[in-house]
């Protein structure tokens, strides 16, 4: 499917971001994927014609971030971190129960489009180790049962709250945030109670801090 | 009593709107930036100097020299970037700052534009983690709405333009010079020094690049002075960090606390280890600094103590595991990581790692050779401090640093299995729960 | 002692120097110079791979680390720019350069797939070489080496085995930096990045064979040489590019009397280290349908004949005609027989009548040679266009017209020379340089020159910029006189470059009629006498000034002329039917390699080498001569020269045959210093019509006939297509896309369009000799003729 006319201007959109254009290929490669559920040939080209640079430049680019991939990734995708402290604090056991579960394997897809598994690196979120993302929104300190569970709510059509994000859309929706990020979405719950261990305490302990 | 806890940047968390303008405000925010735009801009940059402020990405480096570094009056635009690529495995504080502060890195690049005469900034976030994305987005959307980002902001005649930029995925960007690539749209790969960026970095124009946590220091810095963060921390580690406790720990989470307090202080705030466990290795800032054993924990955490333990701060987010952990699976997984992270551009990182891993992934599975216990070690030294830039000098640092302490664990793995000499399940967080 | 590249490295200009030491040897360098340059001075080789004299250093590979006191660290000493006093250890002195050397190369062998028995690179390897000498005996590499489906065409031409790649990028960046064509990548990341295009986009690049060349490795090979011949098995010769007037230094490899490869040869002064593709893989016709023995017409048909039969016939039909005979010489002759025609001409048959133009020309276009350009001295070279401010390109497309021109000039744009085109469109070479359009119209170049904006003007008049003029001049009247008036006014030095190589030798050599070699006017009294006394003849035998161009082939047509001599021209490239033109004589003598048109109706055919099997010179366009040495001998084909030598006997003359004595005649005659033609213009009545104007040049890679029997190159050709501007197309109720005609007199060619809005307004270009579109033939009009345009594909 070629990328539409509207895409093109919103690409060109991104691109006016930029003292130079060719920044904006990143955010642009977001966009293609959000259109195209994957980064595509016509993508490719696309980005290279609003850019005008060559699709090889684009190429080299796209086949560098992990996040662009190559093969369609359907409705949801799984990412499961199996760094080591995600993995050896279970992640391992996420990771096992939603191949289980899915029937799919590392960056592939199910067979019906609903879900993409990827084992993904450190994600930030050590804290709440382990943690699965769904559509790149957090789902902190999860089990393999409550990881299961929200892979069968999710196929459900129920709704599904990131622990430190917006209830769950899809993954275009994530890459289209991505290329433009002012979504509406920003009241999302961010904050929880691990963020905020340390200044409890030193709230309970009436402890000066930085205003002492 | 030991040391107390600072909440600065994290002081008003708690607070639901904090991450909108009405709410920065509320909390004093903003009034940093009235103070710098009627200030020199000369007199930031002293400021910032004296306050000894040192880069929280990891290497530690000053911050105001590292502005002083710009050249002033050569007629190039000057960019400011933020390096908020945080992608180390290990670290997770900038994230959550721009997740539930995002005004106080905001107003710090507002500040730090103003000093290094930058009239666009960039804030590079990583593509992974979407909702620290949206939420700077709005951030910058507001205070463009309040003409804090614009043309002539507050009349000072200062004018702004802040981009707020996603990644697409590679731990590399989070190297200066391969974000700056990557923000030009190209593949994130290093570039050589000299030039360095401050005096061609982003489209061949001076350039600085700090860490979100850095910028977030500065309007506090700003407003409240150097005499005040020189009052937390030690001479040469002065002011105050976001500390980041995960692992075996009763309450992993954030705790703001003066550069200097210990780990077993920072463990004690996180409640301990959890029930039964106890320390068995800790990094004091990510996988890229050497681990330390429980011998290390009343080590003062600034940059110079760790250096003197031969290891690192690093980004200050300590990883602690307990005994249910094997440092053969845990190293494995880490020069995985690099693997998978390295760019390829030089032949010691993309080949070394190739192979090192291949090595460790057969002592994970009890299939080490003796003698390829020095192959590694080997390894290791032909990657350190002979690749292009500092990622292959981490991966080059897990297993040595393993090895001095645990070494009979990789002598164990030449017959017996990382799983089979810590059953798995022993680690999971979820363990205790009898969660399978 | 390389010569970099490095700033400040002017050779006028004094540079500081700096002292370096390298392990324990002091030398003195230019500030600025590379440790692995400063190091290479004094005869110390350090390992290398990504290093390339000519690319930007990356110190991507590393196997070039070297110890620098004071520094922690090894350091990469191609990046690392020397210091005075710098104190710097290499391998041979320093335990922790070689150690660092060697754990690189360990890691480099790593995943390497060690084929070097099958490889094609193997014996001339870097990687096999430096692994030698700094490599572990043994691998402590147990693991599963990393796989790839190979080899994958990265064009038709270029084939990657990425198992083999080191990923030094070399190739990557001759593509991004040096040809602009940023069609090769490094696509991936880490372990699994390799190099690679764009699904749908091959690396055809006019410039893909210099990454073969410059691969440290056997990643890259090409389709043509693989698997045919290790390089300690061939035999190596300097020679010069015949494919058009570049210049390029080349190396011939062959191996029992076949050449299976031509590489580019170092020449910092001409091409650098590199070559188009043309001149590295176009060379099977050399070696394919050649005429093997010489023939004779009998009875309507041409037989095989001996040697003495076959100049018997020849000699007899040309004395026949006295000096009621014509020369034809092809634009590809070596100087030598361009000299040896001319000679021939004015002394065996007595006649003026000579032209080299085997292509579109004109009578201004002569005179201006005649009057500019025939025997003078270098003027513009090479360096010249890097150190020009300004360099404007009248009817000239230097990527398809002059590769190694194209090069340098994108170079030079790179630094801040300003390359201004003054033609119909912009095109992807004037992009790559950075260039600016000044349009107009095909044909109507002179009153573009006319009126030349007063910017543009300004930037010619600031000292060292040229004017460089393309072979089509000769078909925009006028145009000659304006540039020669543009030049005089502003001081840009004004820079003739031809299509083909032999031009501006035969022009020097006098294979024009009016000029004796070295620009002599042959009615000047010096002139002649020189001449004849280097001919051994008198003066008053040499005939008086004959014709050329139109007039030459009227008097052909018409019969005013009774034989022709023909040599190594090619009837197509006339813009007019020369067959029909060669039609109107008694007898026709064909002196040929291939079988061609002109052979087909010619009386006696002689055969001759090609540039392999003989030695000789070209003059570039700067007018560098070019000299090169026979490759091979055969037996049985002798040079054009030597061919006419066995002619002029049948005169009883003696002529020089061998390529030493015509170069030492040449030599003695020496350059000419006497007055030179004055220019004269010509009266030029140019009203093509109204309608669209056809642009048209031929490309770098067509159907050109030495090009034949090179399917993988010809796959690397841009496809044909017609470009016009939108609003033209619109215009003339054009699709933007899809099938469009044009015609011609002569017939119609139908192809796709391609709307490019770069083109000016009602011009439409055309390829002029590439597959479906042989604008001659197939329309019978030239460039800037007015041609009719139709949508679809109808005829």
């Amino acid at each position: 499917m070629p990328i539409s006319d509207q895409a093109r201007a919103q690409m060109r959109e991104i691109a006016a971001r930029y003292p130079s254009a060719r920044s904006a290929v990143l955010p642009m490669l977001h966009l293609a994927q959000s259109e195209e559920d994957a980064i595509t040939t016509d993508g490719i080209n696309a980005c290279a014609e609003v850019l005008g640079i060559t699709p090889a430049e684009v190429t080299a680019v796209a086949t560098f971030y992990t996040m662009y991939k190559r093969e369609r990734v359907g409705k949801h995708h799984i990412g499961v971190c199996i760094n080591t402290m995600c993995g050896l604090l279970g992640g391992d056991a996420v990771w096992d129960a939603v191949v289980e579960a899915t029937g799919a394997s590392h960056n592939t897809a199910t067979a019906d489009g609903e879900f993409f598994l990827e084992r993904i690196e450190c994600q930030a979120a050590c804290t709440h180790a382990p943690v699965m993302t769904v559509d790149w929104e957090f789902m902190d300190d999860v089990t393999p049962a409550s990881a299961v569970e929200i892979l069968d709510r999710l196929r459900r059509g129920e709704q599904v709250q990131a622990t430190r994000g917006p209830v769950i859309r899809n993954f275009e929706a994530t890459e289209r945030t991505l290329a433009f990020p002012d979504d509406g979405l920003a009241d999302a719950p961010s904050v929880d109670d691990k963020m905020v261990a340390g200044l409890k305490i030193a709230r309970e302990q009436r402890m000066q801090g930085g205003n002492a | 009593m030991g040391t107390p806890l600072t909440p600065v940047i994290t002081e008003h968390w708690d607070r639901p709107d904090l991450y909108t303008l009405d709410g920065y405000r509320a909390v004093g925010g903003y009034q940093a930036l009235d103070k710098a735009l009627a200030s020199d801009p000369d007199d930031i940059i002293t400021t910032v100097k004296d306050a000894g402020l040192r880069g929280r990405g990891g290497a530690g480096f000053p911050t105001g020299l590292k502005w002083s570094f710009v050249p002033q009056g050569d007629g190039k635009p000057h960019y400011l970037v933020v390096n908020a690529d945080e992608s180390e495995p290990g670290a997770c504080k900038d994230i959550p700052i721009m997740m539930a502060n995002p005004h106080a890195l905001i107003e710090g690049v507002i500040i730090t534009s103003f000093a290094i005469r930058a009239n666009h900034a960039f804030i590079y976030i990583r593509g992974e983690v979407p909702n620290a994305v949206r939420k700077v987005e709005f951030a910058v959307k507001q205070a463009r709405q309040a003409g804090l980002i614009g043309k002539n902001i507050k009349g000072s005649g200062f004018d702004l333009d802040v981009v707020v930029h996603s990644g697409a995925g590679a731990y590399i960007c989070g190297e200066e010079t391969a974000l700056l690539d990557s923000l030009e749209g190209y593949r994130g790969q290093p570039r050589l020094k000299p030039p360095f960026p401050a005096v061609a970095g982003l489209y061949a124009s001076p350039t600085v690049i700090n860490n979100v946590e850095t910028i977030a220091n500065i309007p506090y810095i700003v407003d409240r002075g150097v005499e005040w963060f020189r009052g937390f921390g030690t001479e040469k580690s002065p002011g105050f960090k976001v500390f980041a406790v995960s692992g075996h720990v009763k309450r992993p989470g954030i705790y703001e606390a003066p550069l200097g307090i210990t780990m077993r202080e920072l463990l004690d705030y996180a409640g301990g280890m959890r029930d039964g466990s106890s320390v068995k290795f800790w990094l004091p800032g990510g996988s890229s600094v050497p681990l330390l054993t429980d011998e290390h924990l009343d080590l003062p955490l600034t940059y110079e103590a760790m250096a003197e333990a031969g290891t690192m701060l690093g980004t200050g987010t300590p990883m602690v595991f307990d005994q249910t952990v094997s440092v053969v699976k845990a190293v494995t997984r880490w020069l995985e990581f690099y693997k998978h992270e390295s760019c390829g551009k030089c032949t010691p990182c993309r080949e070394g790692t190739y192979w090192i891993t291949g090595v460790l992934e057969k002592f994970e599975h009890g299939q080490g050779q003796q003698a390829e216990m020095e192959t590694l070690t080997d390894l290791c030294g032909q990657i350190a401090g002979r690749s292009f830039c500092a990622l292959g000098d981490a991966a080059a640092t897990p297993y040595p640093a393993a090895m001095k302490y645990f070494r009979e664990e990789f002598e164990a793995s030449t017959h017996t299995s990382a799983d089979e000499q810590f059953d798995p399940i022993a680690s999971y967080i979820f363990a205790a729960a009898g969660v399978r | 002692m390389t010569i970099t590249n490095e700033p400040g490295a002017e050779l006028d200009s004094r540079p500081e120097l700096v002292s370096v030491i390298v392990d324990g040897v002091a030398v003195s360098v230019p500030a600025g110079t590379l440790v692995i340059r400063a190091a290479e001075m004094l005869g110390i080789e350090i390992p290398r791979f990504c290093d390339h004299p000519l690319l930007d250093p990356v110190a991507a590979c590393r196997a070039c680390l070297i110890e620098i006191e004071g520094v922690p660290k090894p350091q990469p000493a191609c990046a690392q720019v020397v210091s005075d006093g710098m104190q710097v250890r290499t391998q041979l002195s320093s335990d922790v350069a070689r150690e660092a050397q060697e754990g690189v190369m360990e890691f480099l062998l790593l995943n390497h797939p060690l084929d070097c028995p099958v490889c094609d690179k193997g014996g001339e390897c870097p990687l096999q070489n430096q692994a030698m000498s700094i490599g572990r005996p043994e691998s402590r590499f147990t693991e599963d080496k990393r796989t790839f489906d190979k080899p994958i065409n990265v064009s038709a031409q270029v084939l990657l085995d990425r198992e083999r790649c080191v990923s030094c990028a070399r190739c990557t960046r001759f593509a991004d930096q040096i040809a602009g064509d940023s069609m090769l990548e490094l696509l991936e990341r880490g372990a699994q990045q390799q190099v690679g295009t764009a699904d749908d986009e091959p690396f055809d690049s006019y410039f893909s064979g210099n990454t073969i060349q410059i691969c440290p490795v056997g990643a890259l090979t090409s389709a043509t040489y693989r698997f045919r011949a290790r390089p300690f098995d061939l035999v190596s010769v300097p020679t010069s590019c015949e494919h058009c007037a570049s210049g390029c230094s080349l190396r011939t490899d062959y191996r029992r009397s076949t050449i299976t490869r031509r590489l580019a040869w170092d020449d910092p002064q001409v091409n650098e280290e590199w070559n188009c593709d043309k001149g590295r893989f176009a060379f099977s016709y050399m070696q394919q349908g050649r005429i093997e023995w010489p023939m004779v017409r009998e009875n309507g048909e041409l037989r095989i004949a001996s040697w003495p039969e076959a100049i018997d016939v020849a000699a007899q039909g040309l004395r026949a005609a006295g000096s009621e005979a014509a020369v034809l010489v092809g634009g590809r002759s070596t100087v030598e027989d361009a000299y040896a025609y001319a000679r021939f001409a004015r002394v065996a048959l007595g006649t003026d009548d000579i032209d080299f133009r085997a292509r579109a020309h004109s009578d201004e276009e002569r005179n201006f040679l005649a009057a500019h350009v025939a025997g003078s001295p270098m003027r513009v070279e090479y360096a010249d266009l890097e150190a020009a401010p300004a360099v404007l390109l009248v009817a000239f497309e230097p990527e398809d017209e002059s590769p190694i021109v194209f090069l340098r000039l994108r170079k030079a744009s790179a630094s801040g020379t300003r390359v201004f085109s003054l033609g119909s469109g912009g095109s992807r070479g004037l992009s790559k340089m950075n260039g600016t359009l000044i349009p107009a119209m095909p044909g109507d170049e002179a009153s573009a020159l006319a009126d030349l904006p007063a910017e543009i003007r300004e930037a010619l008049a600031a000292p060292g910029a040229v004017i460089m003029m393309g072979e089509r001049v000769a078909s925009a009247p006028g145009a000659c006189a304006a540039a020669g008036a543009l030049a005089q006014e502003t001081g840009a030095a004004l820079a003739w470059v031809p299509r083909r190589a032999g031009e501006r030798g035969a022009l020097d050599a006098g294979a024009l009629a009016g000029l004796l070699p070295g620009g002599r006017p042959i009615d000047d009294p010096l002139a002649r006498q020189q001449s004849a006394d280097a001919w051994g003849v008198d003066p008053s035998s040499l005939p008086q000034r004959g014709l050329s161009g139109d007039a030459l082939l009227a008097s052909l047509r018409s019969g005013a002329r009774r034989a022709a001599l023909v040599g190594g021209v090619e009837a197509a490239d006339y813009p007019d039917d020369l067959i029909a033109s060669l039609g109107g004589v008694d007898f026709v003598v064909s002196i040929e390699n291939h079988h061609s048109a002109v052979t087909e109706i010619a009386d006696v055919v002689l055969p001759v080498a090609v540039v392999s099997e003989k030695a000789g010179t070209f003059l570039d366009w700067e007018g560098r001569p070019r000299p090169f040495g026979q490759v091979f001998r055969d037996a049985m084909r002798d040079c054009d020269a030597a061919v006419l030598a066995m002619l002029a006997e049948q005169w009883q003359m003696s002529a020089p045959s061998s390529v030493s004595e015509l170069r030492a005649e040449l030599g003695r005659m020496g350059p000419w210093t006497g007055p030179r033609e004055s220019f004269a213009p010509v009266a030029t009545t140019h009203s093509p019509g109204t309608g669209v104007r056809l642009a048209t040049w031929r490309q770098l890679l067509d159907l050109g006939v030495m090009q034949e029997g090179e399917p993988h190159l010809a796959a690397t050709a841009r496809d044909t297509v017609a470009r016009m501007s939108g609003a033209t197309a619109t215009r003339y109720g054009l699709p933007t896309s899809g099938q469009v005609s044009i015609h011609g007199p002569s017939g119609a060619i139908s192809v796709d369009l391609e709307i490019d809005d770069s083109m000016i307004d009602d011009v439409v270009w055309l390829p002029m000799n590439s597959e479906g579109s042989r604008v001659y033939r197939d329309l019978g009009v030239g460039y800037g003729d007015v041609v009719r345009v139709m949508s679809g594909g109808q005829l």
